[in-house]
C-alpha cells in the first residue's frame, strides 16, 4: 500500500449566506496517496474547490480533520498556515494569476522571496523552473507578451520553484484551446510521473480529467464516486 | 531589501497616477523647504542671541530715539559690565533695492560687545583712526565685491546731512566675519561720531543700547533696574535680552512660524488625501493580486508592509525631490536676499523633520489601504477574481 499523503478525516464545511447555513461539504473521508495524480470532478457548487482550499490550507472545516504531510493544517492558525502554504503547497489557478508587473522570471521567483535564498540562488531556481516548463527562452518577457498557454506554464513553474509537496491546480485548462490544455495537462503528467509531485486537480472536463491517475466525482458535499483510470 | 524590487514594480505600475501623488508631494515638501528656510532666517536673530547681552530701546517703540545722555546712566546701573549703542541708518547702496543694514557706533564698544565677530586688530584700529572709516561684513563683500580700500556712497532715506546732502562716503577699512553660523555678516557699521557730526536732525540720540550684564548677575533684574530708572521719564524705557528683542522685532511682520505651520497644515491635509485616494485605488485595482501573494505564503503582515512600503516610497521619491529642489533655491534665495532676510538656510532639523514627515505621510496615507489588504480573504478575492 502507498504511503498517504493527505488525509481528510470527518470534514465537514458550511458557508453562512445571509442567515441561511449552505453545507457545502458533508463528513468527508479521503486519503490521497503520496505520488498521485487525482482529478476531482463534478458539478458548479458540488464543493470541488472547496475542498482543494481545505487541502492548500486557504480554508479551515467546519468540523472535521486536515492532514498534509506531517501537519495538522486544519488547526494551525493563518500565520502558520502562509508558512507552511510557502513550503508545501503550489497553488494553479484557471486564469494563471501571474502578477502583471513582473517578468516570467520575477513572477517565478516570486514564492522564493520568502525564503533566505539569495538572489542569485532565486534566479537559479527559477530558471530551472522555466526550463522544466519549457520557457527558458522567455524569462524577460511580461504575461502580456505571453500567450495564455506560456502564462500558464509560468503559473506552473512559480507553483513548483519552491518545490512543494503538493500541487492544486483549479481548472488549470479551463481557459485554453484543446490543444494548449493538451500540452499543459502532458506537462502536469510528465510533473507527476517524473518529477514525483502529487497533484490534485478540480476539473470540468473529462477529457482533461483522463490525464490523471483516477477521478473522484464530487456530488452534494460528498464522494459518490472514485474511479482508477 | 529583498521586496525592494517588487515593490518598485509596484509603485510604477500606473506610472501618470504616479507621478501625479509624486508631483504633489514634489511640490508639497517644496514649499515645505522655502518656509522653513523663511522662518529659520525669521527666527535665527533669536537663536544667535547671546543670554548675557540686553537691548534697551524707547518704551513706545524701536523707532523713537533714546537719549545719548543715557549711556553712561546704564553703565552705572549694578550688575551691567558694558554698554554700547547703535542706531538704524536705513541706506542704500548704488540702487535703492540694494538695501542692507547700516548702524552708526562705536568701533570699540562695539566689537567687545560683540565678540563672535572676528576682524584683524590693525583693520579695527584703522577703523577707529579714520572718522569716515566704515567696516563690513563678508557677505556684504563677496556679495558687492568690496575690499578693504574702497570708498562707497551710501544714499540716506532718512539721515539728510546738515548741508542737505543725502550721500554718505564711507571708506571701507576692515572685513569682519562671524564664529556663530547662525550669525548674519550683511552688514556695514560705521563710526557714530561721524553721524552725530554730520546728520541734520536728532542730534544727541541713538537707536537702541546694547549692554552685556556682569558674570553672575540676574539678566531680568539689571533690565528692571534700567527700566526702573528711567520710568516716569520722556523717554521710558524698554529691556529686553537680545532673543527677547530679536523675536518682538520678528513679529513686527507677524507670526511667522504660525503662518508657516498653517500653510503646511493645509498642503500636507491636502497631500494626505491625494496619496491616499491613490493607494486606496492602488490597492482596489490588484485585490486579486495580493489574494495571490497571500495564496503563495505571505503572511497579512507582509501584505500590510508591501502596501505600507509603496506609499513611503512615493512620498519619499517625491519628497526628497521637492527638498532637493527647495534646497536649491533656498541657496540661490539665500544671496539673492541676504542682505533684505539674512538667515535663509535649509537646516539639518528641519530637513530631518521633512524626512520624518514623509515616512508619516507614507503610513498615514498608506495604512487604510494597508490594513484592507492585510484582512483581504483569499477566497472572497480569488472567487471575485
Amino acid at each position: 500500500m502507498s504511503e498517504v499523503l493527505a488525509t481528510l478525516t470527518g470534514v465537514s464545511k458550511t458557508y453562512q449566506k445571509g442567515k441561511e447555513s449552505v453545507e457545502v461539504l458533508h463528513n468527508l473521508d479521503i486519503e490521497i496517496p503520496k505520488g498521485d495524480f487525482i482529478a476531482i470532478m463534478g458539478p458548479s457548487g458540488s464543493g470541488k474547490t472547496t475542498l482543494l482550499n481545505l487541502l492548500g490550507g486557504l480554508d479551515k472545516p467546519t468540523s472535521g480533520t486536515v492532514r498534509v504531510g506531517d501537519a495538522e493544517i486544519s488547526s494551525m492558525s493563518n500565520n502558520q498556515l502562509s508558512r507552511w502554504r510557502s513550503t508545501n503547497i503550489g497553488f494553479i489557478f484557471q486564469f494563471y494569476n501571474l502578477l502583471p508587473v513582473l517578468t516570467a522570471q520575477k513572477n517565478v521567483e516570486l514564492p522564493l522571496l520568502l525564503t533566505n535564498f539569495g538572489s542569485a540562488e532565486r534566479a537559479h531556481r527559477a530558471g530551472i523552473a522555466l526550463e522544466i516548463v519549457g520557457l527558458e527562452g522567455r524569462t524577460d518577457h511580461y504575461p502580456r507578451e505571453l500567450s495564455g498557454g506560456q502564462e500558464q506554464r509560468v503559473a506552473i513553474a512559480r507553483a513548483i520553484v519552491s518545490d512543494p509537496m503538493l500541487l492544486l491546480c483549479d481548472e488549470p485548462t479551463g481557459d485554453l484551446d484543446r490543444e494548449t490544455a493538451a500540452e499543459i495537462l502532458g506537462l502536469l503528467q510528465i510533473l507527476n510521473r517524473e518529477h514525483g509531485k502529487t497533484i490534485v486537480m478540480v476539473t470540468h472536463d473529462a477529457q482533461a480529467a483522463e490525464f490523471a491517475n483516477r477521478t473522484m466525482i464530487c456530488d452534494k458535499g460528498t464522494l459518490e464516486h472514485q474511479e482508477a483510470v | 531589501m529583498k521586496y525592494f524590487g517588487f515593490i518598485w514594480r509596484n509603485v510604477w505600475r500606473k506610472k501618470i497616477r504616479t507621478s501625479l501623488t509624486m508631483l504633489s508631494v514634489f511640490v508639497a515638501f517644496l514649499l515645505f523647504a522655502l518656509l522653513s528656510a523663511i522662518g529659520y532666517a525669521f527666527k535665527s536673530g533669536e537663536d544667535a542671541a547671546d543670554a548675557e547681552r540686553l537691548i534697551v530701546i524707547d518704551k513706545i517703540t524701536l523707532i523713537n530715539p533714546l537719549p545719548f545722555a543715557y549711556k553712561n546712566r546704564i553703565a552705572a546701573t549694578e550688575g551691567v559690565h558694558s554698554v554700547t549703542h547703535a542706531s538704524w541708518f536705513g541706506g542704500y547702496y548704488q540702487d535703492p533695492r540694494s538695501q542692507f543694514p547700516q548702524f552708526p557706533t562705536e568701533p570699540y564698544e562695539y566689537f567687545a560687545m560683540y565678540p563672535e565677530l572676528n576682524m584683524p586688530e590693525y583693520q579695527l584700529d584703522a577703523w577707529a583712526r579714520n572718522r569716515q572709516g566704515a567696516v563690513i561684513g563678508r557677505e556684504l563683500a563677496e556679495q558687492y565685491s568690496l575690499k578693504v580700500g574702497d570708498r562707497i556712497p551710501i544714499q540716506a532715506t532718512i539721515w539728510t546731512k546738515a548741508d542737505g546732502g543725502r550721500t554718505w562716503e564711507f571708506d571701507i577699512e576692515g572685513i569682519f566675519e562671524t564664529d556663530d553660523p547662525r550669525g548674519s555678516t550683511a552688514y556695514l557699521l560705521f563710526q557714530y561720531d561721524y553721524f552725530e557730526e554730520a546728520r541734520a536732525f536728532g542730534k544727541g540720540t541713538v537707536g537702541w543700547y546694547i549692554l552685556r550684564v556682569k558674570p553672575g548677575a540676574d539678566p531680568v533684574q539689571v533690565a528692571n533696574a534700567i527700566d526702573l530708572q528711567f520710568a516716569n521719564s520722556p523717554n521710558e524705557t524698554e529691556t529686553s535680552t537680545e532673543a527677547a528683542f530679536a523675536q518682538s522685532f520678528a513679529k513686527q511682520f507677524g507670526n511667522i512660524a504660525m503662518i508657516v505651520s498653517l500653510i503646511l497644515g493645509a498642503v500636507f491635509f491636502t497631500l494626505l488625501l491625494v496619496s491616499g485616494n491613490t493607494m486606496s485605488q492602488s490597492v482596489r485595482e490588484r485585490i486579486s493580486e495580493l489574494a495571490v501573494l497571500k495564496t503563495l505564503g505571505f503572511s497579512d503582515r507582509s501584505v500590510l508592509g508591501i502596501v505600507l512600503a509603496e506609499s513611503i516610497v512615493i512620498m519619499l521619491i517625491g519628497g526628497l525631490l521637492g527638498l532637493g529642489v527647495g534646497w536649491v533655491l533656498v541657496q540661490g534665495a539665500a544671496k539673492a536676499m541676504g542682505t533684505f532676510l539674512p538667515g535663509m538656510f535649509l537646516s539639518p532639523t528641519a530637513t530631518i523633520t521633512a524626512i520624518a514627515i514623509m515616512i508619516g505621510a507614507g503610513i498615514a496615507a498608506g495604512i487604510f489601504p494597508a490594513v484592507k489588504a492585510m484582512r483581504l480573504s483569499i477566497i472572497d478575492a480569488l472567487a471575485r477574481a
